[in-house]
C-alpha cells in the first residue's frame, strides 16, 4: 500500500503553513502563488514512521546479509564515510563560494587525485565523470580528441567480446566505431584476432583486467607492446580494480587512460540512480585533454584551473559529486596502503576459497586461478527440470542474495552460468554457509525439484513472472482510485 | 528442436527462407530456445540496404539482449510488425509467424554458403 492510498484527508504530520504562505505569495509575487495545495498524503506522523519503517525491512543490502553480486562488488561500505561525508565542513560549503574559502574541499580533491595516481600509476586525474559509465565516455572523448588532433584516421576502437556492454556503448557515444575481438579458450584476448585487427584505423583498445569473467589478462604485456607499436592507445576500465590494489598499477602496464568506479573499489554507495563518481586518470601527454576545471595546487594553495586548451569540455556541474569523492578519500586515508593490498589479496583469495568449495557442484567456466569472482555453470541441472533462475531463487530462502545468473555473457546467448563475488569483507564462516546452502540446493534439485521451481517461499515478495512484466510494462504508478 | 527443411542457416542460428524471389528472415528454433521467452524485438527500418554479416536488429529475453545479423545481403521489403508487438511469437513459431524480416537479395549465390537443414541440425547438434 502506498502512501498515497493511506492518505485521510486532515490528517498531518507536518504544517506547511500553506495559507500563511499564499498570503504573502500574493502580496508580493502574485504570478508564483497557487491556486490550491498539490494532493499530497495526508497521513499522520506515526502512519508514516511506520511506513517508510515497514518499507526499510523489506529490504536488503550488504548491512543486513551476504551480498555476492558478481560483477558489482557489493562490499561493505564503513560507516566512518558517512560519518565524514556529513560533517558540516563539508556540507554546507557551495560550489560558488570562491576557491580561498573552499580550500579545505580542494585539498580534500587534490589529495584523493594524487591517492588515485599512486594506485593506478597515472599523471594526472579528473574528478568530475558521475558514474562508470560517464567515466567510460570521458575517457573515449580525451581519446577521439587526442586521435583528432595526431591521427585523425583512426576512428575505431577493439573491444573484447567479454567486455561489459558499456563499453561498446561509450565508444560509439564517443564517436567512434567498434571492432569485436573474439576471446581465446582460456577467456583471454586472442592474441592472432588482435595481430588481425589492430591496424592504423584503430584508435585504441578497451580492456578490463581482470577482465569481465574474473581472470587475469595474461597476455597483457604483449598486447600493451603491440598496440602501442602499432599507434593505438589502452584504456583501462577499472571496473576490477578491487582485485589489483597495491599488486599491480594500470600505469605500468600501459594504460594510457583509466576510469575508476569509486562505488566498487573504493566503498562509496552503489547508485540506485543515486549519485556516483567515475575519476578518469591519464598519462601525461593526455592531461590537456582532461575536462574543466582541474584541481590542482600552487604553492601551497588549491585551485581550479580552467586553463586547459585542449579539454574535452566539462562532463558535469562544479566539482564532481563531491560528498561521494569524499567517502572514498575516507576509505583510502583508513586502509593506508597496507590496508589496501591486504584488501585485494583478501578479494582474491575469498573468490578462489568459493570456487574450491563449489567447483563439484557448479564446475567452474574456466580452469584457472580467478581474480576477485568467479564463474561457475549450472549447465547440468536442466535433467531435474530446473535451470540456474529457480537454484537463484531458491538461495532466497537460505536468507542470501543471489550471485548474478546468465553472466557474463558469453555470446551470442545468455548461458547457465553465475558469477560469485565475495569480496573481502567476508568471514570464512559466511562463505561456509553460502557454499552449504548451494550444495543443499543442488541436492534438493535432485530429490524434490518442485521446491525450487517455486522458489522463492520465505521473502516479503514470491516468484514474480517476469516475462509478463517485461512484455507488459507499466511505467507509472497509479492507486486503487485511479489517480 | 525444430529445424525448418527448406530454409539455410547462418552459424550465429538466423534463418533465411525465399519465396518467389524474396527472402525471409528469422532466428532458428534452436536460438529462441537459448533466448528463453522474448520480450522484445527491435526495430528494422525498410528500405535499408544491408550487407550479409549487417546487424539487423536485437532481441531481448528476460536473459539477456542478444545482437541478429542478416544472413543475406538486400533491401529490406518489409517488417513483421506483429513480432515487435508480440515478441512471443518469436518462440512459440520461429520459423512462421516468428519471421524478422522480408529482404530482396541481391546476391542469391550467398544461399549456397549458408548450411542446409541437415547440416544446421549437426551443427546444433546438443
Amino acid at each position: 500500500m502506498t502512501l498515497f492510498e493511506k492518505s485521510v484527508a486532515g490528517r498531518s504530520a507536518f504544517s506547511f503553513g500553506f495559507e500563511e504562505d499564499r498570503a504573502v505569495a500574493e502580496r508580493y509575487v502574485p504570478e508564483f502563488a497557487r491556486a490550491a495545495v498539490k494532493p499530497l498524503p495526508q497521513v499522520a506522523e506515526l502512519d508514516l514512521v511506520r511506513h517508510f519503517t515497514n518499507l526499510a525491512t523489506m529490504n536488503y543490502g550488504v548491512d543486513t546479509g551476504f551480498y555476492p553480486l558478481g560483477s558489482c562488488t557489493m562490499k561493505y561500505n564503513p560507516k566512518i564515510n558517512e560519518r565524514m561525508a556529513a560533517d558540516p565542513r563539508l556540507t554546507v560549503r557551495h560550489p560558488l563560494d570562491n576557491a580561498t574559502d573552499n580550500q579545505g574541499i580542494l585539498q580534500m580533491e587534490f589529495e584523493l587525485k594524487e591517492c588515485l595516481q599512486e594506485i593506478t600509476g597515472m599523471d594526472d586525474f579528473t574528478l568530475q565523470p558521475a558514474c562508470g559509465a560517464h567515466g567510460e565516455l570521458a575517457g573515449m572523448l580525451i581519446i577521439h580528441a587526442y586521435m583528432r588532433d595526431h591521427d585523425a584516421k583512426r576512428t575505431k576502437v577493439l573491444i573484447p567480446d567479454s567486455a561489459h556492454g558499456t563499453n561498446p556503448a561509450s565508444a560509439t557515444m564517443a564517436g567512434f566505431q567498434v571492432v569485436t575481438v573474439p576471446s581465446n579458450e582460456r577467456g583471454g584476448v586472442d592474441m592472432d584476432a588482435l595481430d588481425k585487427l589492430m591496424d592504423d584505423t584503430v584508435a585504441a583498445i578497451m580492456l578490463t583486467n581482470p577482465n569481465t569473467v574474473g581472470l587475469f589478462e595474461e597476455n597483457i604485456t604483449q598486447i600493451a607492446e603491440l598496440v602501442h607499436a602499432r599507434g593505438g592507445l589502452l584504456y583501462y576500465d577499472g571496473a576490477n580494480l578491487n582485485a589489483l590494489m597495491g599488486l599491480i598499477r594500470p600505469g605500468d602496464l600501459g594504460f594510457d587512460v583509466v576510469h575508476l568506479n569509486l562505488h566498487k573499489t573504493f566503498s562509496t554507495p552503489h547508485g540506485g540512480g543515486g549519485p556516483g563518481a567515475a575519476p578518469v586518470g591519464v598519462k601525461k601527454f593526455l592531461a590537456d585533454y582532461l575536462p574543466i576545471p582541474v584541481v590542482v595546487c600552487r604553492d601551497g594553495q588549491y585551485a581550479l584551473d580552467e586553463n586547459r586548451p585542449h579539454t574535452i569540455g566539462r562532463m558535469s556541474g562544479f566539482y564532481g559529486n563531491t560528498a561521494v569523492l569524499a567517502r572514498a578519500y575516507v576509505y583510502i586515508k583508513m586502509m593506508g596502503r597496507d590496508g589496501l593490498l591486504a584488501t585485494s589479496r583478501a578479494a582474491v583469495i575469498n573468490a578462489n576459497y568459493v570456487k574450491a568449495l563449489l567447483s563439484p557442484y557448479f564446475p567452474p567456466a574456466y580452469d584457472r586461478p580467478v581474480m576477485h569472482e568467479t564463474v561457475l555453470s549450472a549447465k547440468g541441472y536442466d535433467k531435474y527440470g530446473v535451470t540456474l533462475l529457480d537454484i537463484a531463487k531458491r538461495l532466497m530462502d537460505y536468507g542470501y542474495h543471489p550471485p548474478t545468473i546468465y553472466f557474463p555473457h558469453f555470446p551470442p546467448y545468455a548461458e547457465e552460468v553465475m558469477m560469485v563475488e565475495p569480496t573481502e569483507s567476508e568471514s570464512k564462516e559466511t562463505m561456509d554457509s553460502f557454499c552449504d546452502a548451494l550444495i543443499k540446493i543442488s541436492q534438493e534439485a535432485k530429490e524434490n525439484p518442485d521446491l525450487l521451481l517455486s522458489a522463492p517461499h520465505d521473502t516479503v515478495v514470491t516468484r514474480v513472472n517476469e516475462t509478463y512484466a517485461a512484455r507488459h510494462l507499466v511505467t507509472s504508478h497509479r492507486d486503487k482510485k485511479g489517480t | 528442436m525444430k529445424i525448418q527443411s527448406d530454409a539455410r542457416y547462418a552459424k550465429s542460428d538466423e534463418w533465411v527462407r525465399v519465396e518467389g524471389g524474396v527472402a525471409f528472415v528469422g532466428v532458428s528454433d534452436y536460438a529462441q530456445g537459448k533466448l528463453g521467452d522474448v520480450v522484445f524485438v527491435g526495430d528494422i527500418s525498410v528500405g535499408s540496404t544491408l550487407k550479409a554479416g549487417d546487424l539487423l536488429t536485437s532481441v531481448e529475453s528476460v536473459k539477456a539482449a542478444s545482437d541478429v545479423y542478416t544472413p543475406v545481403s538486400g533491401k529490406v521489403l518489409e517488417v513483421n510488425h506483429e513480432v515487435t508487438a508480440k515478441p512471443e511469437l518469436l518462440n512459440s513459431d520461429a520459423f512462421g509467424a516468428g519471421w524478422l524480416a522480408k529482404i530482396e537479395l541481391s546476391n542469391p549465390d550467398e544461399l549456397n554458403g549458408l548450411m542446409s537443414a541437415t547440416d544446421y541440425a549437426e551443427y546444433r547438434k546438443e
